[in-house]
C-alpha cells in the first residue's frame, strides 16, 4: 500500500506526525504531493521506508535520518541530510547551503548544483562511510573540515574553463575523500588537501557511485567517465600540529 | 671643590647570586656571559652581588642549571612610604649628585587599562567563524583615505578608479616595530627586525639613528625616522624608506631630548649617524625648525618635497595631557599616519623621573584621539598607530578596538630577541648583545635567528588575532576597528569609561 | 516606548518586483512570508511597498507612529514649520486578532518649500528632518520617508501585520517582507522592520557583527543612529554611498560585502586597483557578519549576501517578475512554475531594475 498525502497548505507538525504514526503502523511508502517547504522530512525516522516528495521540501530534510529512502523531484532547501545516520536521499534538481552537515552514513544523490559549505563534517566509522555525488557545481567551502567519507562531484554544464567548486575547498579537511569531474585553480584549495591522481581503486569506487547516479538522472556513465577525475586527501590527519605553544 | 667621598657604596646589593658549588663543574661560561662584572672566578666562581643586574645571561648558559638569582635577602624596615627603592635612590644621589638614569618602560604600578578591557564573542545571534578553515583578513593599509572615492568610464565603459590616493604601506599584519635607534640598539638587531618586516610583511623603523647602509636592500619594510638631531638624514634616506616618521617625542621621555655617548660612537655609527668618531650624538628637546603646529606642517611637506608625495609621513608623539587636540593639529598638518606613544612606552636611556611620572596611559590616549579625529570628521586623513607597551595580541586587539590601525612593539621585540627587561640599556653592557655596541656582545645575537624569533612571534600573534576575530564572527580586522561595542570594561570608573567609549562589563548591546 | 538597547533578531524575507513596472496587489507578497512563519516569532513583521501612491507620485510620503494623539499634535506643529503638507490621514488599518496596541498610524504627503533649499538638496532636507524628528519629536517616529512607497510594519506576524495594513488594496511594482525573530520583548513598532530613509527601504536577515564600527563610521558623517538595528546601519550605508558619494550600486555594493584580499590580489590591474581602494577607503562600511538583505528603491530592487554566504538566499525568475527569499519554498508559494531559480553566491548582488515605466 502507498500512502499519498496531498500536503498542500498542511503545516509540517501535522504532515511529519501523519508520517509517523504511520510508519508505526507499519507503512512503508509515502508519496507526498504539493510539498512547499514543510520541514525535517524524515526527520530522525528508523525505518525502512521510501518517501517520494513533489514539490520543493523545507529545511532540515532527513535530519537524524535512519534508514529511509527519500527521492525528490523539485530542487531542495538548506540543511539536507544533516547530521544524517542511514538512508539514501535522490534529489531531481539543485540543493541550498550546509547539505550533509555531520552525516555520518547513508548516500545523497544531487542531480544538479549544490550550495557553500557541502559535505561540512561529513565523517566515518567502521563500515559507515556517507557519500554524496552531485552532479553540478558547488560553492564555497566544499568538504570543510570533512573526516570521513566520500564526495564526488561532477561539474555537469560548467564548461571547460570554470572551476566546478568554489574557493576554501576541502579547507579543514583531515579524513575521506573528493572526486571532482575537472578544473580547480590551486589557490582554491584549503591549505590541508593535496591533489592526488586516482588509481584503480579510486576509479571503480568512482564508478560504481557514478553509475548508481545516472541510474537516477538517466546520463551516460561512460561519457561522464571519459573525462578525468582529480582526487582530494587531506595531507594530514592532524593538520594544526604546529599551531599551539604548551 | 666637592668633598671626596668613601669609595666604598652604602647602597645595597638589589640581587643576590646563588653558586651551587656541588654542582659547578667550573666551566667558566657564566664568567664568559657574564657583561657586568658580576661573575668572577677566585678558585670557584665568586659573584660580586652589587653588579648583578638579574640579566639571565650566566644563568641560561650554565651548562649545570648551578646558578639562581634571588632578591637580595637584605631587609628594610618596613614603611609602604619610604620604599626600598626610594631609599636606593636617595642614596644613590647622595653619592652621585646626578640625575637618576634609567632604561625600557615605566614599571610602576600604574593601572593597566587593557587588563581592565574585556572582548565580547558571538553566541546564537551569529556565528563565530573559524579562523583555520575560513579567511580571516588582517591586512591593513596605513596611510590617508579619503572620505569618498570618486569613478569614470573609460573608452569601454568599464568603471576606473577617478581618485588619486595617497600613498600607503600595506601590513599583512597590523603589528609594525618600533623606532629604535642604531646605536641604542645593535646593528644585528636592526638586521633581525628588518630581515623579520621583510618575511612578515610589516616595518621596521630605523629611529633617529639613520640607517646603516647593509639595510638599504630592506628599506621597503623600513620606516627612516627624521628627528631633532637629524642623525644620518639625507635625500637617499628619506628616498629609500617606505614611509618617513617625524620624531616629535616618544613616551618613556615626552618633552626631552637624547643623548648617545661618544664611547658608543663607533666607525659604523659615525658613518651611519654621519658623525665623526667619538663624539657624543645629541638629540635636542625640541625639533628647532619646529616651535608650533605651522612649523610641523612645513616639515611633512618639505619632506613630501623631497619624496615626490610616494612616501606617507608619519608624526609621532608622546601621549600627554592634550594629546586629542594635538592629534587633530597633526593631521590637518598634513600628517598621513599619526604614531601615539604611551607613558609605559621604552627607551634606551631616559631619566628615570620624565619616565615615571610624565605622560598618560596609551589606552585613554588612543581613544580620546580617535574620538575626536571622529568628532572633527577626520578620521580617515591618516592612521593612527599606538604604541607604548603593547605586550601581547591581545593588547593589539583591544587597541584596534579602541580605534589604532595598527600597534607597534619594541619592548615585546626585544623579549623575543632574549631581553630580560633589566633596564640596563643606557650602560652599554647588554649581555645580550642588544642595547650595546660592544662587539664582543653585539655577536652574540645572531640576525638569522633573531629574525626566525621575530618571525615566530608575530606568526604567533598573528593566529592569536585571527582567533579574536573568529570568535567575534568577523573575518576582517576592519571590522573589529574601532568598534568599542566589542569591548567592556571590568573595574573602571565612569569617567574613564566615557573616555574610552565602553561599557562597563554586564551591559548589553 | 522607545526601545535604546540593540536587539539581535533571525529573520526571513522575501521581496517581489515587476521590472516592467505593472503593479500588483499586496496579497502575494503576505503569502510568501507567511510559508515561513517559523523564521519568525510574531515579534516583528513588516512591508516596503514601491508604486502605491501613483497620484502623489513627487510627494514625501511620510509614513509616521506616534505613541499618543498627544504626540501627533505636537508633531502637526512641526510639519507645518518645515514642509508644506500635501494631505494628512490615517493610515487605514483593520482590526486583526492578533494584533495588539498599535501606535497612532497617519501618512503625511509633503512638499519643500522652494525656500527651504537655498543650501541644501532636497532629500539631504530630508534626510536631516527625518534624523531630527526621530531624535528630537517626543513620541513621533518617521517609518518610511520615500515616494510613491511606504512602509508598513509592527509587532506581530509578518502575515498579520499585512493583513492589519490591508495591503491587500495596495498595488505596487515592489514589494519586501520581513519577519522577525527577536531575541526579547520590544514592544516597540517603530523597532520591526523593514527600515526606511528616503525611498530606500531594508529588510534584512541575520545580525551585522561589525555594527559597532558601522555605526561610528556613519556618526562620522553625521548619521545618528536612533534605532540601534543592523537595519537601520544598512539602510543608512546605501544612503551615504549611493545617494551622498554617488557611488555606482554596483561598487557600494562591493564595499559592503567586499571580495577577500586572495581573490582581489588574482585580479586584473584595474578591477584591483578599484577594489583595493574600495577596501582601504571604505573599510568602516564592510558589513561582516551573517546576513542577507533585500533593498528596495524607487528604480529597483537588489538582494545580497555576506561575504561567506552565511544566510541564505534564493532567486527567481518568471517573465518580468524577479523574486527572491530566504527559502525557495517561500518564491513557488506564490509562482510555481519559475523560469529560472538559482542561489546567488556569496557576496554577489543580484538586481531587479525598473526598465519600464511605472504603471
Amino acid at each position: 500500500m502507498v500512502m499519498t498525502i496531498d500536503a498542500k497548505g498542511m503545516y509540517y507538525r501535522e504532515l511529519n506526525k501523519m508520517i509517523r504514526t504511520a510508519i508505526e503502523e507499519g507503512e512503508t511508502e509515502f508519496v507526498l504531493d504539493n510539498i512547499n517547504g514543510q520541514r525535517y522530512i524524515g526527520d530522525a525516522i528508523k525505518a525502512k521506508a521510501k518517501i517520494t516528495i513533489h514539490g520543493t521540501p523545507g529545511n532540515d530534510m532527513a535530519v537524524f535520518m535512519n534508514g529511509p529512502t527519500i527521492e525528490v523531484f523539485a530542487n531542495g532547501q538548506d540543511g539536507i541530510a544533516n547530521t544524517m545516520n542511514s538512508g539514501e536521499i535522490i534529489i531531481h534538481g539543485m540543493v541550498g547551503d550546509v547539505i550533509g552537515y555531520g552525516m555520518r552514513g547513508g548516500k545523497l544523490m544531487i542531480k544538479g548544483d549544490v550550495g557553500y559549505r557541502v559535505g561540512i563534517h561529513m565523517k566515518e566509522y567502521k563500515t559507515q562511510v556517507p557519500v554524496i555525488v552531485a552532479g553540478g557545481c558547488a560553492g564555497d567551502f566544499y568538504g570543510e573540515y570533512m573526516a570521513g567519507g566520500v564526495m564526488i562531484l561532477l561539474g555537469l554544464g560548467a564548461g571547460e574553463d570554470k572551476p566546478i567548486a568554489g574557493d576554501y575547498l576541502g579547507t579543514g579537511m583531515h579524513g575521506g575523500v573528493i572526486f571532482l569531474r575537472g578544473k580547480v585553480e590551486e589557490y582554491q584549495l584549503g591549505a590541508e588537501v593535496a591533489v592526488m591522481e586516482l588509481d584503480e581503486k579510486d576509479l571503480k569506487l568512482v564508478t560504481t557511485y557514478v553509475t548508481e547516479w545516472c541510474e537516477h538522472f538517466g546520463h551516460d556513465v561512460d561519457e561522464i567517465m571519459s573525462r578525468p577525475f582529480i582526487k582530494l586527501k587531506a595531507v594530514s590527519s592532524r593538520p594544526y600540529g604546529n599551531l599551539y605553544a604548551y | 671643590m666637592a668633598t671626596e667621598l668613601s669609595p666604598v657604596s652604602q647602597i645595597p646589593p638589589e640581587f643576590h647570586v646563588k653558586v651551587d658549588h656541588d654542582q659547578c663543574r667550573k666551566c667558566k661560561r657564566c664568567v664568559l656571559n657574564c657583561s657586568f662584572g658580576c661573575m668572577q672566578f677566585k678558585d670557584k666562581v665568586t659573584p660580586d652581588h652589587s653588579k648583578c643586574v638579574a640579566c639571565h645571561r650566566c644563568t641560561t648558559f650554565c651548562p649545570e642549571n648551578a646558578i639562581s638569582i634571588t632578591d637580595h635577602p637584605m631587609v628594610y624596615k618596613e614603611n609602604a612610604n619610604w620604599t626600598e627603592r626610594i631609599r636606593q635612590n636617595t642614596l644613590k644621589q647622595a653619592e652621585t649628585g646626578g640625575i637618576l638614569l634609567t632604561g625600557m618602560g615605566n614599571p610602576k604600578p600604574y593601572p593597566i587599562l587593557w587588563d581592565h578591557l574585556l572582548i565580547d564573542a558571538c553566541q546564537v545571534t551569529n556565528p563565530s567563524i573559524d579562523p583555520l578553515r575560513e579567511p580571516m583578513e588582517l591586512r591593513t593599509f596605513l596611510g590617508s583615505k579619503p572620505d569618498k572615492l570618486e569613478f569614470e568610464r573609460d573608452e569601454h565603459n568599464n568603471v576606473r578608479l577617478k581618485t588619486q590616493l595617497a600613498p600607503h604601506i600595506q601590513l599583512d599584519i597590523p603589528v609594525i616595530f618600533a623606532a629604535m635607534s642604531y646605536g641604542a640598539v645593535s646593528h644585528n638587531v636592526h638586521k633581525s627586525l628588518a630581515i623579520a618586516a621583510n618575511k612578515m610583511g610589516t616595518l621596521m623603523n630605523t629611529g633617529e639613528g639613520g640607517l646603516h647602509e647593509d639595510l638599504y636592500p630592506y628599506s621597503g619594510r623600513i620606516m627612516v625616522q627624521v628627528a631633532s638631531g637629524r642623525f644620518g638624514v639625507h635625500s637617499d634616506y628619506l628616498k629609500a624608506g617606505a614611509a618617513v616618521e617625524i620624531k616629535i617625542g616618544q613616551g618613556a621621555k615626552p618633552g626631552i631630548g637624547g643623548h648617545l655617548p661618544g664611547e658608543k660612537v663607533g666607525l659604523e655609527i659615525s658613518k651611519t649617524r654621519m658623525i665623526p668618531v667619538g663624539t657624543d650624538a645629541l638629540s635636542p628637546a625640541p625639533h628647532h625648525d619646529i616651535y608650533s603646529i605651522e612649523d610641523l606642517s612645513q616639515l611633512i611637506f618639505a619632506i613630501k618635497e623631497a619624496t615626490d608625495y610616494m612616501k606617507p609621513v608619519s608624526v609621532k608623539i608622546a601621549a600627554v595631557h592634550n594629546v586629542a587636540a594635538i592629534a587633530s593639529g597633526i593631521v590637518r598638518a598634513g600628517a598621513d599616519i599619526v604614531t601615539i606613544d604611551g607613558f609605559r612606552g621604552g627607551t634606551g636611556a631616559t631619566p628615570a623621573i620624565i619616565r615615571d611620572n610624565v605622560g598618560i596611559p596609551i589606552e585613554l590616549a588612543l581613544a580620546a584621539v580617535d574620538q575626536r579625529l571622529r568628532d572633527e570628521g577626520i578620521r580617515n586623513q591618516a592612521s593612527l598607530v599606538c604604541a607604548g607597551s603593547i605586550r601581547e595580541a591581545a593588547d593589539v586587539a583591544k587597541a584596534i578596538a579602541l580605534g589604532a590601525d595598527a600597534c607597534v612593539i619594541g619592548t615585546a621585540a626585544l623579549i623575543a630577541l632574549g631581553c630580560r627587561v633589566c633596564q640596563k640599556c643606557y650602560t652599554g653592557n647588554c649581555a645580550w648583545g642588544i642595547a650595546t655596541q660592544r662587539p664582543e656582545l653585539t655577536r652574540r645575537l645572531d640576525p638569522d635567528v633573531g629574525s626566525q624569533r621575530l618571525c615566530n612571534l608575530l606568526t604567533a600573534w598573528k593566529h592569536e588575532l585571527q582567533e579574536v576575530l573568529g570568535s567575534l564572527g568577523v573575518n576582517s580586522i576592519e571590522s573589529l576597528r574601532g568598534s568599542r561595542e566589542r569591548l567592556r570594561g571590568i573595574g573602571l570608573d565612569k569617567e574613564t569609561l566615557e573616555i574610552l567609549g565602553v561599557k562597563p562589563a554586564g551591559v548589553g548591546m | 516606548m522607545r526601545c535604546n538597547t540593540r536587539i539581535p533578531s533571525g529573520c526571513a524575507i522575501s521581496g517581489m518586483m515587476c521590472e516592467s513596472g505593472d503593479r500588483v496587489d499586496g496579497s502575494a507578497i503576505i503569502k510568501s512570508i507567511a510559508l515561513m512563519h517559523d523564521r519568525s516569532n510574531g515579534l516583528g513583521g513588516g512591508f516596503a511597498a514601491y508604486g502605491i501612491y501613483p497620484r502623489r507620485a513627487d510627494q514625501y510620503a511620510f509614513h509616521m507612529m506616534f505613541d499618543d494623539f498627544a504626540a501627533k499634535e505636537n508633531f502637526d506643529e512641526y510639519v507645518k514649520d518645515h514642509f508644506i503638507v500635501e494631505r494628512d490621514e490615517v493610515i487605514p488599518t483593520s482590526p486583526f486578532g492578533n494584533i495588539t496596541s498599535p501606535p497612532v498610524l497617519w501618512r503625511y504627503f509633503l512638499n519643500v518649500d522652494e525656500k527651504k533649499l537655498e543650501f541644501v538638496e532636497d532629500r539631504e532636507y530630508v534626510v536631516n528632518k527625518v534624523m531630527e524628528i526621530n531624535s528630537n519629536v517626543p513620541g513621533a517616529f518617521v517609518s518610511s520617508s520615500g515616494k510613491n512607497m511606504g512602509a508598513f510594519k509592527g509587532v506581530g506576524y509578518p502575515e498579520d501585520i499585512g493583513h492589519f495594513y490591508k495591503l491587500e488594496e495596495y498595488k505596487g511594482y515592489i514589494w519586501t517582507s520581513h519577519g522577525r525573530f527577536p531575541t526579547n520583548t520590544p514592544g516597540w513598532w517603530g523597532g520591526a522592520h523593514p527600515f526606511g530613509l528616503l525611498d530606500w527601504s531594508i529588510v534584512h536577515n541575520g545580525e551585522i557583527s561589525s555594527y559597532g564600527i558601522n555605526k561610528r563610521y556613519l556618526e562620522m558623517f553625521g548619521y545618528k543612529l536612533e534605532l540601534r538595528t543592523d537595519t537601520e546601519v544598512v539602510a543608512y550605508l546605501f544612503d551615504l554611498l549611493v545617494r551622498r558619494q554617488n557611488l555606482p550600486m554596483e561598487l557600494a555594493v562591493k564595499a559592503l560585502s567586499a571580495p577577500f584580499w586572495d581573490n582581489i590580489d588574482r585580479m586584473e590591474p584595474h578591477t584591483k586597483e578599484l577594489m583595493t581602494a574600495i577596501r582601504m577607503v571604505y573599510g568602516g562600511a564592510l558589513l561582516n557578519g551573517p546576513y542577507s538583505i533585500i533593498l528596495g528603491h524607487s528604480r529597483g530592487m537588489m538582494g545580497l549576501n555576506d561575504r561567506i554566504k552565511l544566510r541564505p538566499m534564493t532567486c527567481g525568475r518568471k517573465d518580468d517578475m524577479l523574486y527572491m527569499a530566504s527559502e525557495e519554498s517561500a518564491i513557488r508559494e506564490i509562482e510555481p512554475d519559475l523560469d529560472t531559480v538559482w542561489s546567488p553566491k556569496a557576496g554577489e548582488a543580484v538586481v531587479g531594475t525598473l526598465n519600464g515605466e511605472v504603471e
